[in-house]
């Protein structure tokens, strides 16, 4: 269970920790794991009590569950659980599943309320090697600091509670290797970005991916929390970095995570966490990070992307029949005409925020090139951060002081214009750059336009009142 | 215990494009509650305008798609969000199976589990079928059982598909997952009490109530 190589067969660090959660093999060949840690949201658990509740069944394991209110709470400051009408059922139904099956619960009220996938790391709840489940598709974020996340849908998060296991299929093994020096003004985001761009929506469909090489060594664990975000935008359902010493002392000191000795103890096995010299992958791919810009989507899918340096394509130049159709759809929906530099494109609105990029380090990397500057007239531009704690944070960077002084607002943690199940929803027909995750049609509210960025660049494109290049913006 | 499964038959609609994902199965706006009208809100941002009027033009608002039963659709359905109402949305509107090429992997694994069959089928199977469902678009009444793993059309043609079995067996059972994993339970104790005891800083202390 610490992970070693068992014989002579190497492993990947995947499998390692899947091996070390594995209850049994059922019979139909799939395997039955533990679940370590269990996080729960207002929108996707209600019915899963529910479910419990007409059958009679508890929660299993009450102390390795927690609960918040991230995807419906209003995020206008100082918000309570009433401030947005339509959310006070899904909230309070949260709330009073969490206090009758005795789980812990991070209320709107509680200074540790936030997006899961930002709370899970940053109260030590996620810790390397464990297995997380959460009924949210981007609970790989967790894979940032070494964990295996499991998104799940409702009826699985109904099965972990009442059984603290999930039933699944060893997924095949995929690898993603950075190669290459990353450019300035280049960050996790766009690597992701880039990765899509290049192998599709679908590429990891099955898969448990491991993000590797050097670049990804050098990456900070809250960037590393972004790249493993968006695995379920490559169709993976898994995708990690291998703990290192980043990851142990970034987990040391926090809230939920080991203390004294034990955290020694567990950093000793975190340590054995790696993918063995000739680990066998199902499949590997590479990206240049060298050749790697700014990236800014231009569709209505995570790979309708491309460099900021860039136009916006011509349908008629993608090879394939059917990709062509999807990217004439795409632009049509978008209201883009082929040839246009992407570094014209006017937007009204620009979101700072998401289980993707609304931590510490992307607000500072947002605050920095805001420094000084005003939004462009006529623009909304607004920052969310992932957690109340984040927000704290950033106010005693004086963070929150040059984001108002430039015209953003600065709200209270949610998924907010993310998912656009709160009131933060962009109107019909506008165009928002968002660091979110996913710029599908509609996603951000009716016949919304969405083009996803990293953080700095959403910032210059506030500021500029179009998508810029940040590596161009002058000093304030 | 829920429903077995064993076969369905009725419309066939299609709906032929890649990458369909949950948003545009069922819409944010449907899931701000708890009770909400999944069925109504299936595809609502394209089967209804701005004004909540259905557009006529959307496959499942025209004779005889509004009774669909069966959807085909291309590569990579259901991908994006885990949300589950995608898989309700069908499911209340009438359609219980969904056949596809590929699937992504959360909306495959809650649709077994909430009771929709999701085939895999052959791109050649799925251009038969397109064809099929053209020769037959006045009464595209299909059925699909489970059991033989057979998709039959109206002029009695033959065409397979596949599902793992771990998936199918229990929906043609109707096994509850949970009582299914739960005759393991002691194994499942054994095993948390065997890691407790390896990392005891990974399992806090269970609470007495």
């Amino acid at each position: 269970m610490t992970g070693e190589p068992r014989g002579s067969v190497p492993l990947t660090v995947f499998e390692k920790i899947w091996t070390s959660h594995l209850i049994r093999q059922l019979d139909d060949g799939r395997d039955l794991i533990f679940v370590d840690r269990h996080v729960l949201q207002e929108t996707t658990s209600a019915p899963a009590f529910e479910g419990l509740r007409r059958a009679g069944r508890a929660v299993r394991h009450p102390e390795l569950t927690v609960a918040t209110q991230d995807h419906i709470v209003s995020t206008a400051p100082g918000r309570d659980e009433d401030s947005n009408p339509t959310g006070r059922e899904l909230l309070g139904l949260m709330r009073r599943n969490a206090d009758e099956n005795r789980i812990r619960h991070f209320g709107v009220d509680d200074p540790r309320q936030g997006i899961v996938h930002v709370i899970g790391p940053e109260l030590g709840l996620a810790l390397p090697g464990c297995v997380l489940a959460c009924g949210d598709s981007h609970t790989s974020t967790v894979g940032g600091l070494g964990a295996i996340g499991i998104g799940v849908g409702t009826s699985e998060v109904e099965h972990v509670l009442a059984t603290q296991t999930l039933a699944m299929a060893r997924p095949r093994r995929m690898r993603v290797r950075f190669e290459g020096r990353v450019g300035e003004g280049v960050t996790a985001k766009d690597l992701i970005l880039r990765v899509m761009g290049e192998h599709g929506i679908a590429a990891g469909r099955g898969c448990a991916v491991e993000y590797a090489g050097a670049a990804i060594e050098a990456l900070p664990v809250e960037a590393r929390l972004t790249l493993c975000n968006m695995s379920i935008e490559l169709g993976a359902r898994f995708g990690l970095v291998a703990p290192d010493e980043t990851a142990i002392e970034y987990v040391r000191g926090r809230e939920f995570a080991p203390q004294g000795e034990a955290f020694e103890q567990a950093a000793r096995i975190w340590r054995t966490l790696r993918s063995d010299d000739g680990a066998e992958f199902d499949r590997e791919v590479a990206i240049d990070c060298s050749r790697v810009a700014p990236q800014v989507t231009w569709g209505t899918s995570p790979q309708d992307v491309s460099g900021i340096d860039e136009r916006v394509p011509d349908p008629a130049a993608f090879a394939d029949a059917k990709r062509r159709d999807l990217a004439a759809a795409a632009l049509r929906y978008m209201g883009l005409e082929p040839g246009t530099p992407l570094d014209s494109i006017p937007i009204d609105i620009a979101f700072i925020g998401s289980c993707t990029n609304s931590r510490l380090s992307d607000l500072e990397a947002a605050a920095a090139v805001v420094c000084g500057r005003r939004v462009a007239p006529g623009v909304r531009a607004l920052v969310v951060p992932g957690s109340m704690a984040v927000k704290a944070q950033a106010e005693a960077r004086g963070l929150d002081r040059v984001f108002r002084d430039a015209g953003f607002e600065w709200r209270d943690a949610g998924c907010s214009m993310c998912v656009s199940i709160n009131e933060d929803v962009v109107p019909p027909g506008a165009r928002c750059i968002a660091t979110s995750n996913r710029n599908f049609e509609n996603r951000q509210g009716p016949r919304s336009r969405t083009h996803l960025a990293s953080p700095a660049m959403a910032a210059a494109a506030a500021l500029s009142g179009r998508i810029a290049d940040v590596r161009k913006m002058r000093p304030a | 215990m829920r429903q077995p499964f064993t076969a369905v038959e009725g419309v066939m609609a299609t709906m032929l494009s890649a990458n369909i994902n949950t948003d545009a199965i069922i819409p944010s706006a449907w899931l701000r509650t708890a009770t909400a009208d999944y069925g109504r809100g299936l595809f609502g941002g394209d089967r209804y305008d701005a004004d909540g009027r259905e557009r006529p033009g959307f496959v499942l608002n025209r004779p005889p798609f509004r009774t669909a039963r069966i959807l085909l659709a291309e590569e990579n359905f259901g991908c994006g969000s885990s949300r589950e109402a995608a898989v309700w949305a069908l499911l209340q509107f009438g359609i219980r199976c969904v056949l596809a090429p590929s699937f992504a992997d959360i909306f495959y694994e809650n649709a077994f589990r909430s009771g929709l069959l999701a085939g895999l089928i052959d791109p050649a199977t799925l251009a038969a079928l397109v064809q099929s469902a053209d020769r037959h678009a006045d009464r595209p009444v299909y059925r699909v059982d489970l059991p033989a793993r057979t998709i039959t059309a109206p002029d009695g043609t033959g065409h397979g598909f596949r599902v793992p079995a771990s998936l199918a067996e229990p929906l043609i059972r109707g096994d509850d997952a949970i009582d299914t994993t739960l005759r393991h339970v002691d194994e499942i104790e054994a095993y948390y009490i065997a890691a407790g005891a390896e990392r005891a800083w990974l399992y806090p202390a269970a609470e007495q109530g």
